[in-house]
């Protein structure tokens, strides 16, 4: 029984933590901006084409690096350009905006690729086939709970020990007075951005490893069961987000082994409904009282 | 005459004159044209418009659910309307399945909505009570597990499962050559219950219940009971829409209608101007005509003499398209029409004075 | 509109108290207004007045105690879950074995209680009249079937006459077609009120109705209140921080500091009452 579990134990393993580094995006953003950055599956999925793209002009050693500041760049301009200019403006403008980017993005990347899917290439070190125990898989499967963990750790620690870390959890419980207090805003904004991009672009390096077709709408699926996973682990909360993320990815897989393959997507959605109805703040979340 | 009602009977000729125009236009350009089809699915996506307009610019309610309840709707119609004969070809994988009978066009349509609205209905339970994105979020989510269980092996016998329904009345078989008189006619139709509703005193409440909720509340206004009659409404016509686009499109696929579809539906809504009936409909028809019609010379290669214009290649269309609306979202946020309606312009309601 | 008994108060608190995670905003406030009365409750800024208020409308539960309109509960509540351990407050035994009461604002205005608001509610896409005109719907016999096939069209007329009417009695008919947030403050506060009296209440609660308003504006909206208590027959529960008005217009005061009552008693009297004194302005250190 054990045997025929394995192998989507470990598939589940693995895109649970590809997830949890999207997801962690989501949280920051939503975190201090109360922002669901639609956007933010998009931005994975182009770092997923920057690689397409760069390994034929770039060797793989100097591509990984540029993927990553690529993607930032991306995930940095995307905040100045079309949620900056709304930050006075009604919640629902910038959710509003932030579809119309996941819209521009989609469109743009359909544009530049022509439609057809792209041939993820293959990186050494993450595609090579090992054994763990009766399964066959890659050794992606290893690297990425041990690289999320690593970073939502390094992540964890800059949100409690740094200057920044408390810059950026000051503006996630009261935006107006850490702006009256002296925190520099867009800063804090940027840096938040730049993190949750950072993370989705090391993502996409795990991700499309194992699913290696790309396309311009490959991103919004896992893009909207990361933001299921940083909602069921509790806004606001980076491990919450990597636990839900891993909670998902292995329900998901376990759905699959049991043959319901057709709902192993609406089971991420069942699990919000469940979750928004009976638990908002998720599983670590902060609860915050609104007063009249 | 009082100024009201004359206001309305102008209006009422303007319609009849665009009705008697569309009539025209299909007759002389044939129902093929581009400019037909334009028109036929400019109209149905009016009324879906109109119907998220309803909720979320008129009650303030976030709800990014449209595309389950258009699924829904679309899927009742044809079910109930694929011809007897056909049932077992269509039903191949599913030895003809459940349903073995047919009704006719119209109360089909109604069976769409209100199979649409009992969806809404039960929904809306649980999540009415969510505020802002949280709703969003939890409508969206719905959708999605509507479409994975529309899809679902084990109904196959109703739905088709993930195979495609066709074979139903469409547009050009209900009224051939008048495709664009009848579409008109039932949105038409729908569009103006819309209306006559939400200048009713519900439809005042629910102003209220978007401009403040506390405020509402403290009036007397039960915040859940018009919170979901805003909703089933909306998804009562989302429904009919939904069948209308099936009509319109010939062939039904449940995967078509994912999230994508009611962000554009959405976007139309904000270009229009949320809490505009008239936005809305303009939008719908300048969308439509821009995605499928006009614009397309971007998508083409051009060579000019011995230099290839850059850019222009298939896709290029979309682009430009995306960042108008970008630039729309992000610099002309009330839409084209704002709050206010074609008819109140002229009116202090409609004046640019009257507005802070 | 019910019954109005005369002899039974038109709204009493009975030990109400409310605690919010561990702060206890009102500590065991008991009070009592009376047919045809005007009654203030004063008090320094956080004494708890306007969470007063939010307990008896239905924006709070209480966490303890009963409020009663026109002789019946409203509001019934005592610590439950995890609030028994955490209740800071006492009688917390009293209404142990009574069946919680609860209503939504809605429902309790529909009982007859209306109110205005400390920072102005309006609606702000909506006229004067339009304002004025959703506050009646709550008393409407349609539905929405027959309110969009306009089956409605008496009660419809009706509850636009009742709305201008208002309009008039409160001299804003000629601002009827403005939008309610570019009316002048003043104006807008009256706007408030008037709405709140389209709702047909027995019961008028004012959220500092004379907040900013300048000393002859507060003079007006003292007259006026009084007018409109005799024209339609209320009873006035107000927050205010203007003491002329208070002074000119109360029957009697409450006085609220921390979340207690200090003290009780007609205008005269509070003024003279040294643990009203000391609260507001303090006391010499010796």
């Amino acid at each position: 029984m054990f045997d025929t579990l394995l192998p989507y134990l470990l598939a589940g393993v693995s895109v649970g933590g590809q997830y949890a580094l999207i997801a962690v995006g989501y949280t920051l953003v939503y975190g201090i901006l109360r922002l669901i950055n639609f956007a933010h599956g998009d931005i994975f999925t182009a770092a997923g084409f920057f690689m397409v793209y760069l390994v034929a002009s770039v060797p793989l050693p100097l591509a990984i690096p540029l993927v990553i500041i690529l993607t930032v760049v991306l995930g940095f301009v995307v905040e100045r350009v079309a949620y900056k200019p709304l930050r006075s403006a009604p919640r629902m403008s910038i959710m509003i905006s932030a579809i119309g980017v996941s819209y521009l993005l989609q469109n743009l990347m359909w544009y530049v690729t022509g439609g057809l899917a792209k041939q993820y290439p293959v990186l050494p070190g993450l595609s090579q086939t090992i054994q763990i125990g009766s399964a066959t898989t890659k050794l992606v499967t290893i690297v990425t709970p041990i690289l999320t963990i690593a970073l939502v750790v390094a992540l964890v620690m800059l949100i409690n020990h740094t200057k920044i870390g408390m810059a950026m959890r000051a503006v996630s419980v009261d935006f107006e007075t850490s702006q009256l207090m002296g925190i520099k805003i867009n800063n804090v904004i940027s840096v938040t951005f730049i993190i949750g991009s950072a993370m989705a672009a090391i993502g996409s390096l795990l991700y499309f490893t194992n699913y290696t077709a790309v396309t311009p709408t490959v991103g919004a699926m896992p893009g909207l069961k990361a933001f299921v996973a940083a909602v069921f682990g509790g806004i606001g909360s980076i491990p919450g987000a990597m636990i839900g993320a891993l909670i998902i990815g292995i329900c998901e897989n376990l759905i699959k082994a049991a043959g319901w393959t057709a709902f192993s997507d609406a089971f991420t959605f069942a699990l919000l409904i469940v979750v928004l109805l009976f638990r908002p703040t998720g599983l670590f979340g902060e609860k915050t009282t609104d007063k009249v | 005459m009082k100024k009201g009602n004359k206001r309305l009977i102008i209006s009422l000729v303007f319609v009849a004159l665009l009705y008697a125009a569309g009539c025209l236009i299909e007759h002389t350009a044939g129902t093929k044209s581009m400019v037909v089809t334009v028109l036929q699915k400019g109209a149905v996506y009016a009324l879906i418009a109109v119907s998220m307009n309803l909720l979320n610019g008129f009650t303030g309610l976030f709800s990014l659910g449209q595309a389950g309840f258009m699924l829904v709707g679309a899927y009742s119609y044809a079910i109930l309307t694929i011809p007897m004969a056909k049932r077992a070809a269509v039903y191949q994988y599913y030895n003809g399945g459940w349903v073995q009978f047919t009704i006719g066009v119209i109360p089909a349509l109604l069976v769409a909505g209100i199979v649409a609205a009992l969806f809404a209905a039960l929904i809306g339970m649980p999540v009415l009570r969510l505020k802002g994105d949280y709703l969003a979020i939890a409508t969206l989510g719905f959708a999605e597990i509507i479409r994975a269980i529309v899809q679902w092996d084990t109904i196959g016998p109703l739905t088709n499962g993930s195979n495609l329904l066709k074979t139903y009345p469409t547009l050009k078989n209900i009224m051939p050559g008048n495709t664009v008189l009848f579409t008109f006619i039932v949105v038409g139709v729908c569009i103006g219950l819309i209306l006559l509703l939400i200048n009713s005193t519900y439809g005042r409440a629910f102003k209220a219940i978007r401009d403040d909720e506390v405020a509402a509340e403290a009036m007397g206004i039960n915040l859940f009971h018009h919170k979901q009659m805003a909703f089933v409404i909306s998804s009562f016509f989302a429904g009919i829409g939904g069948a209308l686009l099936a009509m319109y499109q010939g062939s039904l696929q449940a995967n078509s209608f994912k999230s994508s579809m009611t962000y554009e539906i959405l976007l139309i809504v904000v270009i229009g101007g949320m809490g505009s009936v008239s936005g809305s409909i303009m939008a719908s028809f300048l969308f439509i005509a821009c995605s499928e019609w006009w614009l397309r010379f971007l998508d083409a290669e051009t060579v000019l003499g011995n230099f290839k214009v850059p850019l222009l290649a298939p896709g290029f269309r979309m682009v430009v398209f995306s960042v108008v609306i970008m630039v729309v979202v992000l610099f002309f946020r009330k839409g084209i029409m704002g709050d206010r309606e074609l008819w109140e312009l002229g009116s202090r309601r409609g004046a640019k004075g009257g507005r802070k | 509109m019910s019954e109005v008994k005369t002899n039974v108060p038109v709204l009493r608190l009975e030990n109400i108290t409310m605690q919010f995670g561990g702060v206890v905003a009102i500590n065991n406030l008991s009070l009592e207004v009376n047919q045809g009365e005007i009654v203030a409750l004063i008090g320094p800024n956080g004494a708890g007045k306007t969470t007063a208020f939010n307990c008896v409308t239905g924006v709070y539960e209480p966490t303890n105690g009963i409020v009663d309109f026109h002789g019946k509960p409203i509001v019934v509540n005592h610590p439950q879950g995890k609030m028994i351990k955490q209740y800071g407050g006492i009688n917390g035994d009293l209404y142990k074995d009574r069946k919680p009461v609860v209503h939504t604002p809605d429902k309790i205005t529909h009982m007859g209680i209306a109110r205005t608001f400390q920072n102005i509610r309006l609606f702000k896409s909506q006229t004067a009249f339009e304002n004025v005109l959703i506050g009646t719907h709550l008393r409407r016999s349609s539905n929405f079937l027959t309110a969009t096939f306009r089956l409605n069209m008496k009660e419809e007329k009706a509850m636009r006459e009742k709305a201008m009417n208002l309009l008039e009695i409160v001299g804003l008919a000629d601002v009827a077609n403005e939008l309610a947030t570019s009316l002048p403050y003043g104006k807008q506060r009256r706007l408030e009120i008037a709405r709140a009296l389209a709702t047909d209440p027995t019961l008028l609660l004012l959220d500092e109705p004379a907040a900013g308003m300048n000393p002859q504006e507060t003079d007006e909206l003292g007259e006026f209140i009084v007018d409109i208590k005799n024209q339609f027959n209320l009873t006035v529960f107000m927050i205010e921080h203007h003491m002329n008005l208070v002074m000119d217009i109360s029957d009697r005061i409450y006085v609220l500091d921390f979340g207690k009552q200090i003290a009780e008693g007609t205008p005269e009297e509070i003024q003279k009452n040294p643990v009203v004194i000391a609260a507001y302005l303090g006391v010499d250190e010796e």
